[in-house]
């Protein structure tokens, strides 16, 4: 008898230390390991698993989503606890029916930056591009004195994020009357592009008093159309990304200003929100209404930062 | 010779096939190997799973397939899937899905058939008109799309991506079931006998009175028939068109046709190796992934694999006394 309760017991006991010692594992289907931003995602992912004694798992879909949708599946059939996935293309749903399918088999999703396109992904973790583009839109407000004229370069045609940045930027601008938008136009994220239709538009308005681009590729581009008309010290160029090449255009006062987003803070966060999500512990999230096929998005959005020639030492590595 | 093949039976084509076929070997024992270190590989939802991955490069390998043993080549599949399922996906909110997807069919079809006659009436080097074609057939999705994604896709169209019917994934029985009827095609009609005779040796096949323009035009029209087909359940499967996808389609096609054993100078070959070479690629990239190998090194092992197994395939070959 007392020999079967002490069975029982250590049965019990042993059941529990193997409850406990399965480790979570957190899976990421990432959108590529090429681009640095991604790859600033992916290290925060890891560090906060290393804090957290949790294991990830990896699957790169190398920029295209059938891969992707298939990284998907294999995470579901690795049994991981939680999926965290970057969706491939901004602005479509291509996660959309991968993330359906790990919340169908009991997993729960998180985005990563972009949005999957699927309601029943938990929470998409994200960069505020709104209020970045609203802080560049205040800085060159602030710097132009409510005054002056404006050329917006926008990324390809479509895409939501140059679509939130651009948003933002154009409702601070409305506040000014002083301030007229010449043109907007897209130039497509590259340098060459920012370059040839920076000096399209300098044709047509050769008066400019600032550029706002909605990345830094195309703000450096634009700096080297105003430079070779003379036009660049009398004109304020602000980006967005903070890369290394515009945080160095800043120090050496070509650039004006550009937006530090965060992509290291997103992956970190998201393996916190996993850890609350699988304890069962409340976060705060916003609820975004989206129009159909959309439908409801959950976000946690980080805020983004204005980078000036005064704090851009602190950024510069 | 190739006339003979499709004369034997079925069984013996099959057995033959089969110890023919060094892929298979390699199939194998990546299976085997795969079961003793992943305990989640061989597992019924796994391999579920591989056979719905695999669905869309299965559908486009059968078309391949057909047109490398008539002798040619077709690299423009990835842009017909891309701009015929553009196609289908912008109307299905406005004529519904059915008809949205027909459309979709016909406009692959109609670029396939474009494909065959500059092949088959002309007389062009299939790989240049192909090459033409998938510049310019991307450029029409982009021109189409405005380089946008379409994701107005309803939700009932999920089905063909994700759904089921009992145990077995809606994509795994479509694929399937168009590789069972293709296969029937070419082993029991005379379609079948002249895609292969127009391979095997055109000039004879001219001469036995086989219409070879008509045949390359044929299956040229299929591949952007099964392009536009793998294109619709890639749309179910992400919920979207997106311009661009499927730009290495033609290859993994290609790989899977060539490491089964079909040869790229035409003719010869069984489309039981396509599939086998189709699930070697699909384990492949599930086994790399279920091993946790690292992104930067899955396609490093993906090649060396593909090598070995077209060595395998070779040497038996060699053996074999050809």
């Amino acid at each position: 008898m007392r020999f079967k309760v002490v069975l029982v017991l250590l049965l019990v006991v042993a059941m529990l230390g193997i409850t406990f010692a399965a480790k979570i594992t957190i899976g990421y289907a990432a959108r590529n390991l090429f681009n640095p931003y991604w790859i600033a995602v992916e290290k925060g992912i890891k560090d906060a698993a290393k804090k957290y004694g949790v294991d990830v798992i990896l699957y790169d879909a190398r920029n295209d989503p059938a891969t992707q949708r298939n990284n998907v599946e294999d995470l579901i059939q690795a049994k991981v606890d939680v999926i965290l996935i970057t969706s491939i293309v901004t602005g479509s749903r291509d996660s959309g029916a991968a993330a359906d399918e790990a919340v169908k088999a009991g997993i729960p999703v998180i985005g990563v930056d972009t949005s999957c396109g699927s309601p029943r992904v938990a929470v998409t973790i994200r960069t505020d591009n709104v209020l970045g583009g609203r802080l560049a839109g205040e800085y060159i407000a602030k710097v132009l004195n409510g005054k002056g004229k404006v050329i917006v370069l926008e990324g390809p045609a479509g895409d939501t994020n140059s679509a939130l940045r651009v948003g933002g930027f154009m409702e601070v601008i409305k506040k000014y009357p002083g301030i007229k938008v010449l043109a907007s136009q897209p130039a497509d994220w590259s340098r060459e592009k920012g370059l040839r239709v920076m000096e399209n538009l300098l044709q047509a308005f050769p008066d400019v008093d600032a550029v706002f681009a909605a990345n830094d590729e195309m703000a450096l581009g634009a700096i080297e159309a105003l430079k070779a008309a003379r036009k660049l010290k009398s004109t304020i160029v602000v980006g967005f990304d903070a890369t290394p090449d515009a945080l160095k255009s800043i120090k050496r006062g070509e650039m004006s200003a550009t937006i530090q987003q965060h992509p290291y803070e997103e992956g970190y966060m998201a393996v916190e929100i996993a850890l609350k999500i699988l304890k069962g512990e409340p976060f705060e999230s916003k609820v975004v209404m989206r129009p159909w096929p959309w439908g409801i998005e959950h976000a946690i959005e980080i805020p983004a930062t204005l980078i000036t020639s005064e704090n851009v030492d602190k950024y510069l590595k | 010779m190739a006339l003979n093949d499709a004369n034997e039976g079925f069984m013996k084509t099959l057995i033959n096939s089969i110890k023919n076929a060094g892929i298979l070997l390699a199939l194998i024992g990546l299976g085997v190997f795969l079961s003793i270190v992943s305990d989640v590989f061989l597992t019924v939802s796994n391999i579920t799973n591989i056979f719905r991955q695999v669905s869309s490069n299965l559908i486009l390998s059968v078309g391949t397939a057909l047109v490398i043993l008539t002798g040619g080549i077709d690299v423009s599949i990835g842009s017909i899937m891309a701009f015929s399922s553009a196609v289908a996906a912008s109307l299905m909110m406005k004529v519904g899905c059915i008809l949205a997807s027909v459309v979709g069919l016909l406009v692959g079809a109609a670029l396939g058939a474009l494909n065959g006659i500059a092949v088959g009436l002309l007389g062009l080097e299939p790989f240049v008109v192909t090459l033409s074609s998938m510049a310019a057939v991307r450029a029409m999705t982009f021109i189409y799309t405005k380089g946008y994604p379409i994701s107005t896709v309803p939700e009932e169209y999920n089905v063909l991506g994700s759904g089921y019917l009992g145990p077995f994934p809606i994509p795994t029985l479509l694929s399937l079931g168009l590789f069972v009827v293709v296969f029937l095609v070419l082993r029991y009609t005379p379609f079948g006998r002249h895609i292969y005779a127009t391979g095997d040796n055109e000039i004879a096949a001219i001469h036995s009175g086989i219409n070879v323009k008509a045949v390359k035009i044929a299956v040229y029209t299929l591949n952007g028939l099964f392009a536009a087909f793998a294109g619709l359940i890639l749309v179910a499967r992400l919920n979207s068109a997106i311009p661009t996808i499927g730009s290495d389609a033609p290859f993994d096609a290609i790989a899977a046709v060539v490491m089964g054993g079909i040869s790229l100078s035409g003719g010869r070959g069984s489309l039981l190796g396509a599939l086998v070479g189709v699930l070697l690629l699909g384990t492949i990239n599930n086994g790399l992934n279920l091993l946790r190998i690292h992104a930067f090194w899955q396609g490093f092992v993906r090649g060396v694999v593909i090598f070995i197994a077209i060595v395998i395939d070779r040497f038996r070959a060699t053996s074999r006394g050809k």
